[in-house]
């Protein structure tokens, strides 16, 4: 080695291993599916050599739980899956929101509905990330298109559900979970780990609940001496079930706002050729990779178009698509679903342009060509 | 060499030809120095089944990871070898195992046949190496890597015990091709 530069060719799924394994993660429980199955496999090798738990639980409800029991005792904790097993995991990813327990959930995202498409990939999860579980509730959901960017998502996914106090879904889909690609693995000193905020008071003062001024109340491990209760049910500060009409509401906001107010730290978006752009695509996963092969034959042609490639997917950035629908004729969201991030985009695009789908539902992932024959189609119009 | 090389392995689940791209991408990515990205696409049958494994190598980032048109098709079944030559590129190169594809398709392309299954298992009593054996093909062939990456990528992936019998069947790909290009 003439350098320190630590380069090798990883799985999609390998590099969610080592982005984990940088955060710090100490606890895996899961039960393997594929796409996500490799996960699991680099948890199970490596996790006990670092003095961390792998479990691989009776199932993913199961799976779930023991995730945020062990985020509580302290430990970074994750978990991974695929749609079969995501569907399982909402009832406590609800629990892990009320309660604001920090975890990472990854979905390597397959065809469905039901067992669907085991091997084949979709983007068919994306309204799922964001109301799977029930109620008004917030998240946060990234979705890398590279191999490289599932790596440091997965660090952004640990940091930001310890900043927040909140379950974050990785979303891949099974192109780049099961891809290969180079991969810099940075040196631990180069990225930044961010911890959950601990109580500053002593344990009889503690209020569990109680927010500090970013909304997000300090976390005392469970073993600490730090004696609290949590509950499914709608809290109060002590973390009892309250009844209390003002409790109720303050709460709930609480909730979103923690993640509204800091909006612009969880945005992560990726503008490619759009500063005279007429026509705009705006993709993810995968897909986005296509779509960025797709500007550049369209520039080949003298077309002006432009990629906004969206790495965070919820809480969705209305604002950025609102200023470009001021600014293009037409924006074409490609998604191998039948039109669900569409809709974001026309909801912020507020009329200013002509909104267009491009589903691919076939287990194959859209290529640039076909892209392309859509914006041609599109223009005549 | 072109600026992005696209490749597709393809035949059936259990042939290793996933392993072959990972070898491949390796080789290109990490001992050469370039860009590559390996993909892969199979059914849910652990073995059979239709499985192909595309690698894409080039000089500069890699956009769109997959295949648009192959440069380098390797056909270790008659259905992969129907169904991919289609999409191979004007001037690409097709090598197919001519014990197994038979129906030889009818293009202008460069076609190598060569009967690979039947020389590993005849060689080295085993067909597990049909993979490495049409890797040393591909790159003698192509010099789509260098034959120093292609032979340390192949000792880094394969298991300790089959380092050796792994080597011996990269090297004898190479002298395939060699006997191949004469023969054109």
């Amino acid at each position: 080695m003439n350098n320190q530069k630590n380069i090798k060719l990883l799985q999609g799924n390998e590099a969610c291993v080592e982005g984990a394994l940088l955060s710090g993660v100490k606890f895996f429980a899961g039960y393997p599916i594929t796409p996500s199955s490799e996960i699991a496999e680099g948890m199970a090798k490596k996790l006990p050599k670092i003095g961390g738990k792998f479990i691989q639980m009776e199932d993913e409800i199961a799976s779930m739980a023991a995730v945020i029991g062990a985020s509580m005792a302290g430990l970074k904790s994750l978990t991974a899956t695929s749609g079969p097993g995501m569907c399982l995991k909402q009832e406590n990813l609800g629990f892990a929101i009320i309660n604001e327990i920090p975890c990472v959930v990854v979905n390597a995202q397959r065809g469905g509905p039901s067992t669907g498409l085991p091997t084949k990939p979709s983007q068919g999860d994306m309204m799922q990330a964001r109301w799977g579980t029930h109620g008004d509730h917030p998240i946060i959901a990234l979705a890398p298109s590279t191999v490289n960017e599932i790596l440091t998502l997965t660090i952004k996914a640990f940091n930001f559900s310890e900043k927040y106090r909140t379950p974050v879904i990785l979303l891949l889909d099974e192109v780049i979970a099961h891809m290969r690609e180079k991969v810099e693995i940075p040196a631990p000193e180069d990225i930044e780990v961010i911890n959950r905020k601990k109580p500053t008071v002593p344990p009889e003062e503690y209020l569990p609940f109680k927010p500090d001024e970013d909304g997000v109340p300090p976390m005392a491990n469970f073993g600490e001496g730090y004696r609290y209760h949590i509950t499914g049910l709608v809290h109060n500060y002590k973390g009892l079930p309250t009844s209390d009409s003002q409790e109720i509401d303050a709460f709930i906001r609480r909730l979103h706002n923690k993640i509204e107010k800091s909006i612009k730290d969880i945005i992560i978006i990726e503008r490619y050729l759009l500063d005279d752009a007429k026509i705009a695509l705006i993709a993810y996963g995968s897909v986005a990779r296509a779509a960025e092969r797709t500007v550049k034959l369209a520039r080949e042609e003298g077309l002006k178009v432009g990629l906004l490639k969206l790495l965070t997917i919820w809480p969705f950035c209305s604002e950025e698509v609102n200023k470009l629908a001021q600014q293009v004729d037409l924006i074409i969201v490609p998604e191998m679903n039948l039109g669900q991030m569409v809709l974001e985009v026309e909801r912020a695009s507020r009329g200013k342009c002509r909104v267009v789908p491009y589903g691919r539902v076939d287990g194959e992932l859209i290529n640039p060509i076909e892209i392309l024959g859509k914006i041609r189609e599109e223009i005549k119009k | 060499m072109k600026e992005r090389l696209e490749i597709c392995l393809s035949g059936s689940g259990g042939q290793g030809l996933i392993l072959a791209g990972i070898i491949l991408a390796e080789a290109a990515g990490i001992y050469d120095g370039k860009e590559a990205v390996q993909s892969q696409s199979y059914g849910p049958e652990a073995r059979g089944g239709a499985s192909r494994s595309e690698v894409v190598i080039s000089n500069n980032t890699i956009d769109y990871p997959k295949v648009m048109k192959t440069d380098i098709l390797l056909a270790l079944t008659q259905t992969a070898c129907d169904k991919y030559v289609k999409n191979l590129n004007e001037d690409g190169i097709l090598l197919a195992d001519s014990t197994i594809v038979t129906e030889v398709p009818n293009i202008s392309n460069k076609t190598y046949l060569f009967p690979i299954t039947e020389t590993a298992q005849k060689k080295f009593g085993t067909k597990l190496v049909t993979n490495i054996i049409s890797l040393g093909i591909i790159v003698g062939l192509t010099k789509v890597v260098s034959q120093e990456a292609i032979q340390k990528a192949v000792c880094s992936r394969v298991p300790v015990k089959a380092k050796e019998v792994n080597e011996k069947a990269l090297l004898l790909g190479f002298n395939i091709a060699k006997d191949l290009r004469t023969k054109k």
